[in-house]
Order: structure tokens, then sequence, then C-alpha cells
């Protein structure tokens, strides 16, 4: 009750597949709770056939998404920027209440989302002009690699960081054309939820992300075992968990982006190093001639 | 057709010793608890040379080695000086590429005509290319000064022996590490060669050491604990154990796998220059390619007509001994592999497709199965899904290109892919969907050191040769 005696009318958090706001098949939810330990909302707890549901939205996404032009989703992305900055407030509070941090810095942590965003907007149409390549190739060939979207990955977003980790690991992912489905951080998914708000009015296709929120322990292992995940992101893992996801994902030979030793700075400058991990390169040869 | 006259190249200039140990910083040693192998002629089956089993120790000993040679001397070196050993290595492989090309021939048994006119050009240029890249690394995209890693374990197939060493020890090297390399325990003749020329060239003890023997000697390596790199060539499965007992160890790992590539014909294709691409795509090297073509989409309207051409132009295959400079058809590497091509024709006449082979003598002793295609091939038969890595061609038909690569992409492998249409902007229409990382259009099987070779999915990850193929040994 507000001091102006109304009720505040609270948001239902659920699950983001396939562009819908759908409840955990399973019905299940758990209590998500402030820093100090507040109430403060049901999330969704995700089951294995919500994840599967999620891989199967992720990849109905695929040929569209990766087969649209890279100043398409340039724009998209930097479209998703735009819809943050004008619920910057919101994120904050978001923040404030999952972080205990104080409002300012609350909010140049959304600040820091938004300007990752656009860095990765930029990077649509350029990221073939560094890693892709006309090969001098000895004989009368024209021969050319070019990067191309590995396919369906899956994301086991950072533990901290909820917002500006997330966005730093999803973003990287599905500006070169990947879909993905993400498990989002355990302890504070609300943020991941407001986000999947933001993606559903950004022209962002549905399925390209699809958000998860539940136990990571439980949802990662059966993406990493999924026979239709090409690659997975274990950043969010601990470590046990990240060598288990490991070996499962050798089954069909997954791409895995370990999780890096030691704390991750997510406020340093990311590098491509996100980009290129879940980049193919294909090279194309013809024969020259008259 | 034409009578030939026998023209063998001859194999005197090849001095195979009668027993082989393990090159181990830089000399030859003997394995105190490994067995001996034999390593045969797959086309007579004569007996070539025996060989060493190593042993967990011996690994062992090869890893230090190699551990001591980068710490105290690879490691340090600056990149001109690598450069100029890998020039050298280079320029003694041109010098004794015919020496080598026969004694490929003689342990595989692959054509002369293919080592030495395809193999061991491509091992030359390999490591002339590479030579290059070793004082330039600050300019290939990794950061201005990209490291290496540490000891590469490598472990690589029969089919292209020399070629695959070259393959993984030229990058390696380059980037400033050392390696221990396993050859496959029926080819171990051109590395065991190779470590000689690494003595004629001066190379630093340790910086490269070579361990013959089978799978426990390769699961040895992979997985000894001073290796921080795992290079590894072959099949699918071999590959999903590796990726499996690496998992955790943090050590960098790249996998070129198996394949099952569609060549898709058009109908309005070159179709003589379709006919010898499809032939140069699936019997080069008797078929024993990762990359080879061995699923023929042929457009329905041209099936007919692309088949009587295909059948015509494998009459004319001669398969035969494999030092014979007229020969096509080499022998299948080993009796193991003869019994897989076997085992996989035999369910294909069983699933219901239609077997066809020109006739073709077949030499007395050794191993060998003749050039065979199947048609009336349906995505569901193992002979369309399973790699064969034998001279045997599925053929299925499709109508419309959306069909062709619905149904190339058919396969959780990604390796190549081949397109023959002589309309520029269906090339490009139908390489932009194809899932496989090499896309031959109006042609098939070329290599070269500056063009990256890899593939999606279960083919593996990682790239082998251009500025991508460096980023395998470098700690970026």
């Amino acid at each position: 009750m507000t001091e102006s005696g109304r009720l505040a009318v609270r948001k239902t958090y659920k699950l983001y597949i396939g562009g819908a706001f759908p409840r955990s098949e399973s019905g299940r939810s758990y209590v998500v709770t402030s820093s100090k330990g507040d109430f403060l909302a049901n999330a969704s707890r995700a089951s294995r056939k919500d994840a599967r549901d999620a891989v199967t939205a992720a990849r109905k996404a695929f040929p569209g998404w990766s087969g649209a032009t890279a100043y398409n989703r340039g724009q998209i992305l930097y479209r998703i920027a735009e819809m943050l900055e004008g619920r910057r407030a919101q994120f904050a509070a978001e923040l404030a209440d999952a972080d205990g941090v104080s409002a300012r810095r609350a909010g140049e942590l959304a600040d820091a989302a938004v300007d990752r965003l656009v860095w990765y907007a930029g990077w649509s149409d350029k990221i073939g002009a560094i890693r892709g390549a006309a090969n001098p190739v000895a004989g009368p060939y024209f021969n050319l690699s070019t990067p191309e979207p590995t396919g369906v990955v899956a994301v086991v977003a950072p533990q901290q960081a909820p917002l500006l980790g997330l966005v730093s690991v999803v973003a990287p992912v599905i500006v070169t054309g990947n879909t993905c489905v993400v498990v989002t951080s355990e302890r504070a998914p609300l943020p991941a939820i407001t986000l999947a708000e933001v993606l559903a009015t950004s022209d962002l296709p549905g399925g390209v992300v699809n958000l998860l929120t539940g136990r990571v322990a439980e949802l990662a292992p059966w993406l990493a075992g999924h026979m239709d995940v090409n690659a997975i992101d274990l950043t969010g893992c601990d470590e046990e968990l990240a060598v288990a996801c490991e070996r499962d994902a050798a089954e069909n030979l997954k791409r895995v982006l370990r999780p890096p030793a030691g704390k991750i700075d997510w406020s340093a400058d990311p590098g491509v190093e996100r980009l290129t991990a879940f980049l193919e390169t294909k090279t194309v040869w013809h024969p020259t001639g008259v | 057709m034409f009578e030939y006259a026998p023209a063998p190249e001859s194999r005197d200039v090849v001095d195979i010793r009668p027993s082989y140990g393990l090159f181990v910083n830089g000399e030859w040693v003997d394995s105190p608890g490994g067995e001996r192998e034999k390593t045969v002629n797959p086309a007579s089956e004569e007996v070539l040379a025996e060989f060493t089993m190593a042993t967990d120790a011996d690994v062992d000993r090869a890893v230090t080695a190699a551990r001591a040679a980068y710490d105290t001397v690879w490691s340090r070196m600056p990149g001109r000086e690598r450069a100029k050993y890998l020039f050298r290595i280079a320029r003694i492989i041109q010098e004794r590429a015919r020496e080598l090309a026969v004694l490929e021939s003689l342990d595989n048994g692959k054509p002369i005509r293919e080592s030495r006119d395809v193999d061991l050009p491509l091992v030359a240029a390999h490591f002339f290319y590479h030579a290059g890249w070793a004082d330039k690394l600050e300019y290939a995209g990794f950061g201005p000064a990209p490291r290496p890693l540490g000891v590469a374990a490598q472990v690589i197939p029969w089919n292209f022996p020399l070629l695959m060493l070259a393959w993984k020890i030229a990058p390696a090297l380059a980037c400033g590490n050392t390696v221990v390399l396993k050859p496959a325990e029926t080819t171990p003749l051109t590395a065991l060669a190779f470590a000689e020329i690494c003595r004629q060239a001066d190379l630093p003890p340790g910086v490269v050491n070579i361990v013959t023997g089978a799978g426990a000697t390769g699961r040895a390596l992979v997985e000894h604990p001073g290796v921080r790199k795992v290079a590894f060539t072959g099949s699918t499965e071999v590959g999903r154990q590796i990726a499996r007992s690496v998992a955790g160890t943090r050590k960098k790992l790249t996998l070129e796998l198996g394949g099952k590539a569609a060549n898709i014909v058009y109908e309005d294709a070159a179709l003589d220059q379709a006919v010898e691409g499809i032939v140069n795509g699936i019997f080069f090297n008797q078929g024993h390619v990762c990359c080879a073509g061995s699923r023929l989409l042929v457009q329905e309207s041209i099936e007919g007509e692309l088949l009587d051409a295909l059948k015509r132009r494998l009459a004319t295959l001669r398969l035969g001994d494999p030092l014979d400079k007229n020969t096509d058809i080499g022998a299948i590497n080993s009796a193991a592999q003869l019994a897989k091509i076997r085992e996989l024709s035999e369910a294909g006449e069983q699933e219901g497709a239609e077997r066809w082979s020109p006739s073709c003598p077949i030499p007395d002793k050794g191993y060998w199965f003749p050039p065979t295609l199947f048609t009336g091939v349906a995505q569901s038969h193992r002979i369309a899904r399973e790699e064969i890595f034998g001279p045997v061609l599925s053929v299925l038909t499709f109508r419309t290109p959306a069909e062709a690569v619905e149904k190339a992409n058919n396969t959780p492998f990604g390796l190549s892919a081949g397109v023959w249409t002589e309309k520029g902007s269906r090339i490009l229409w139908t390489a932009d969907r194809l899932r496989a990382g090499v896309v031959w259009a109006n042609t098939f099987n070329r290599f070269d050191p500056t063009s990256p070779f890899g593939g999606y999915r279960e083919s593996g990850y990682g790239r082998e040769g251009g500025r991508h193929g460096l980023e395998a040994y470098l700690d970026v």
C-alpha cells in the first residue's frame, strides 16, 4: 500500500519462449527475494519440457534470423538498446532490489547494458570484414571465407550481473545470426524477464532469444545434452557443473565456451571472443576462366 | 578402350628400415615395454617394416621432451628464426618429394599419381606457407602479441598420412608450440621419414616428437596432463571420445572429423565437367577422404543422362598397382577398412538400393574394392547416412533447389559440399544455405594452405589452413 492508499499492481514474471510469455508447463515456481531477503516475486521454474520447447522455437527462428541482412540485425539490436533506455528507471529499480546497490549505481549498470547493446549492434556488418578472407590459393580459383552463425546456442548466463552480464552474453550470440536459449541468473531472474519485454517490443523475431528462469543445475545439463543445440556458453556454471556440461556437449560435438577462470569484470571492453566463439567459417571455391 | 603398358614408378628411391623406434628429443629411442607391429603394403600384403607401439611411459617421455624444448628453446626463439626452420623443412620435402611420394603409396596404397601430384606438393606448400607466418603473428588479427600454447598432442589418420602431418605440425611450429604427433597404425612410415627430415633440418631436439602406436597410444597422448593443445583428425566417434576426455581440462581442442558430403548437380550443369567432378569427388584416394562427395544429388530431369555419362567414365578407371603411373584407383588401406566398406555396401543392397560397378579386374593379393555406385537410394538408407570412407557413391535425386538444400543438409555432418550449375546466382544461393565448412562450386576436392578447411556440426570444430588455422595454436 502506497502513501496515497493505492495498492500497487504487481507483475507476473513468466518465461519467454518463441516470442510468447508462457508459465512453466510444469506449473512450478520459486521465490525470488531481494538482496535483503524480502519477497520480490514467484518466478517460473522452467522444466525439461520448457527447455525443449525453447530449443524448438530457437531452431524455427534460425533460418529467418540468420538469413536477415546484417544491416537489419544491427538495427534490431540498436532498437533493443533504445527500448532498454526507455525503461532505464524500471531496470535500475530491479537491479537495486536484486543486488542491493545504490540507486545511482543501479542506473549506471542499466546504462552500461544499453551501451553494450549499441556496441554489439555495430558488429553485425563488420565481423565479416575482420573474420572473413579472400584466400590467394595457388591455382585458377576464386576462394572466399566468410563467418556464419553456428546455429542454436544454449547460454547459461552469469549468476552475477543480472542485466549487464545477461546482455553481454546474449548480444554477441544473436548479432551474427545465431538464435539462443538462455538460462538466466537463478538468484536474480527478474531483470531478465523485464528484458524479455524489451525484446518483444524491439522487432526481434520471436524465438531468436528464449529465456528460461529456474534452477541452473537442472536446466543446463538438458541443454548441454540436447542434440539440436549446436553450441553452449557455460559462463554461468560453477566449475563442477561446467565440466559435466562440457562432457555432455561432446555427444553432438557442440562448440563449448568454457567459463573464464576467475571473476569477470563485465564493465571491461568485451573484445570479439564472444562473437567468434559462435561462428563457423565457410569457404567457397569456384574456378576462374573464360 | 585403350591398352596400357605397365609404367611403374621405381621403388628404389626409398630406403625402408626393417624396424623403427620412436623419435623423441631428436633421437631414435627404443621403447622398454612397447610391442612391435608390422606395417604392410595394402596392395600386396607385403610387410614393409616393424614399428613400435608406444606405451604410456613412452608418451610421457615424449611430452616431457616437448615441454623442455618449448620452455628452453622454441617458445623463446624469435619468429624469424622459427620461420627459417620451417622454410628449410619445406625445401627438404621438395628435394625428397619423389622418395616420399613412393613411400606414401607403398604404405597407404594410394596411386602414385595422387601422392606425387597432390599430396607431396601440398605438404611442401603447407610448410612454406606457415613458415611465413612465424614472424608475422602480430598481424594475424589475434592481438598485438599472441602467445603459443605449449605442447600440442596431434593424432592423425591414415588417408593422407604426410599431408595430415603437415596440416598439424606446420601451424603448431609456426606459432611457437612443440609437438608430439602420433601417425595412424597402418601408415607410420612417412611420419618416421619426416623425423629424419627434422634431423636434416637441424631442428632443435624435442620440438617434434613422433610416437607410433594405435588407439591406446593416442589416448595416452591426448589425456597427458602436460599437453596444452589437442588436435585430432579422424572418425567422429573417436572425436566424441576425445571431446569427452578433454572436458574440464582447459586443453584447447580442434577436431576434423567425418563427413557425408552432398554433391548437387543442377540440370543446367556442364555435364562432362560435372562427371569429372563427381569422379574426383568420390573416387579420389579410393574415397578415403573425409570431405568426399559421397552423396550425389542429381536433378531428376537429367538423372538418366548423367548416370549414363558417369557409368561410361567409371568404365575407364584403372584399378591396380598404386606405383603404376596410369593407376586411378589404388588399394584400400587395410583389411579392416575393406570389411567396413563391404559391410555398408551389403547394407545398401539389403535396404533396396541398386548396386553397379564397372567390370574391373581385381588383383589376387591385397585389399581392393571396385568403384561402385548405388542408385535408388533413400535418405533413410545407411549408405546415405553413414560415412563409408571408400569408393562408393550413393545417388539421390531432387526436383527443386529447395529440396536439394534440404536433402544436402539432412545429415549430422557438415564438412563439405559441391554445387554444379552454370548459373552464378544459383551457386551463391545454394552455397549460402549449405551447412558445410567448404563448398566447392563447379569443382571438388581442392585444397590449399591459404584456404581454411574444417566442418560444421558433427564434422568437428576449428579450421586448418589460412589465417583462421592459426587460432588453434595460439593462446587467444
